[in-house]
């Protein structure tokens, strides 16, 4: 069992899902209730990591965050170390190729708003602001669990795109799904038996909880 | 144009057609009547900023809420306006209370649960507070949706189709519940229905719309009378 795998896994989730939520907030907000000139290309390029090979994607954001690219180029005159292979790398792949499970789930959910009680809450006095706080966010929050759960889970399975953008580094860029496939190579199943449990259960746990969570929300709004 | 009152000019050609015209007295009930696509929605949308019309005017009480000319568009989180939806549009999630709480924006915290009580006792839903909009009848939501839009402290109330979705006896209620009101409140009412009979027995004046233009205002006998306006209105009732 690679424990360091695991643990980069998990911190790699956890800032994916902590930059992430408030990112695909507002281009969930933005998708859901407004109409503008060019929101079918911004919708398709949000879910465009969804059909895309994750090799594909891992190539392009590679070329992105190469030494030769103008992000990587600034990157390193900043902090002195090339983006592509390195932690910072995988976080900035995992924003991108986990925008469509962190949009569309809350995206539907402010869908699925009436429109006309965010126009109660307005002519009732309340700003957008407070209008987000007070009525949609309470309504939508199931869809932005699940964003949640699903940004989390996903980031800890995704194999392709983190082994181009990240190589396999052990304790920089090798994480669980990495380590797997390592295992795997080197047979050794009983290692690669337990981390894919491990993913497994964690994968299967989070959903759970999720539903549960979210369950009866429906019931309880009539 | 009376400084006292809702007053209201609106122009455009499309994509919905509006040229209206009309002021309001504090205290009396206009009746907007129309065919169905008449703009009657889209003109209480329009005045509650809920809408952005092309052109015109619109002023309370001498305060300026739209002028199209001099570029002024209060959002209507600003305006202080009351407006009961068609389909009551309550917050699901929360309390009777709390959905007229939610309303009482401007007053102190501590006195927002006794006032929102007061607003629903005002409405006779005293011992329902707690209820959610799923618990309550059509009818009892809908008199919830008018003690949020009291709770503004509106300074125009407008009524958009609001005894639409109840039965008739709720109805009946409900229309007893506006004459109360309307001899408590000083301020300009505007009610849009289908209802012919009903918005001649509630409204002061009544305000004819076809297809955006304004086609008569007048008292509803003498409105009423007019051959052309009943075979418009009875049209669109037999349609």
């Amino acid at each position: 069992m690679d424990w360091e795998a695991f643990k980069l896994s998990l911190w790699l989730a956890a800032w994916t899902a902590a930059l992430l939520m408030p990112l695909g907030l507002v281009l969930a907000r933005l998708l859901a209730f407004h109409r503008f000139r060019g929101r079918g290309v911004l919708e398709a390029l949000v879910m465009a990591p969804l059909v895309l090979p994750p090799t594909v994607l891992g190539f392009y954001l590679l070329s992105a965050m190469g030494g030769n690219s103008s992000l990587g180029k600034l990157w390193t005159s900043i902090f002195g170390h090339p983006l592509a292979f390195s932690f910072e790398g995988l976080v900035v792949a995992s924003l991108i190729f986990n925008l469509p499970f962190a949009v569309q789930p809350m995206q539907r959910a402010f869908e699925a708003l009436p429109p006309d009680v965010r126009e109660a809450a307005w002519v009732s006095g309340l700003s957008p602001w407070r209008t987000f706080w007070r009525i949609e966010a309470p309504l939508a929050w199931p869809g932005v669990l699940s964003a949640l759960v699903l940004t989390f889970t996903h980031t800890l399975g995704e194999f392709g795109v983190v082994l181009m953008v990240g190589g396999s580094i052990p304790g920089e860029t090798r994480t669980l799904a990495l380590a797997i496939y390592d295992r795997v190579q080197a047979f050794d199943t009983e290692a690669a038996q337990m981390m894919s449990a491990l993913l497994l259960l964690f994968s299967i746990g989070a959903i759970i909880i999720a539903n549960g969570l979210t369950s009866g929300v429906g019931r309880r709004h009539g | 144009m009376a400084d006292q009152g809702l007053s209201v000019s609106l122009r455009q050609a499309g994509p919905i057609p509006l040229d209206v015209a009309f002021t309001c007295a504090p205290g009396e009930v206009l009746g907007i009547v129309g065919p169905s696509g008449a703009g009657k929605t889209t003109l209480l949308r329009a005045i509650a900023g809920l809408y952005r019309c092309h052109a015109g005017h619109v002023a309370v009480d001498g305060a300026v809420w739209f002028d199209s000319q001099a570029k002024v568009f209060l959002p209507p989180h600003r305006r202080r306006v009351g407006l009961v939806f068609q389909e009551h549009a309550l917050f699901p999630h929360l309390s009777a209370a709390d959905n007229v709480a939610v309303a009482l924006i401007d007053h102190p915290q501590s006195e927002r649960r006794s006032r929102a009580a007061e607003l629903l006792s005002r409405v006779h839903l005293d011992g329902l507070e707690g209820r959610k909009p799923a618990e309550l009848s059509g009818g009892q939501r809908q008199r919830v949706a008018i003690a949020r839009a009291l709770a503004r402290d509106p300074k125009v109330l407008l009524l958009d189709e609001p005894f639409s979705a109840v039965d008739r006896r709720t109805r009946v209620h409900l229309q007893a519940e506006i004459v109360a009101l309307r001899k408590d409140l000083a301020i300009p009412m505007l009610l849009v229905t289908h209802d012919v009979d009903e918005v001649a027995r509630l409204a002061d004046r009544l305000c004819i719309l076809d297809q955006g233009r304004v086609c008569l205002i007048g008292r509803p006998e003498d409105v009423l009378a007019e051959p052309a306006i009943r075979a418009l209105l009875l049209g669109d009732a037999a349609a």
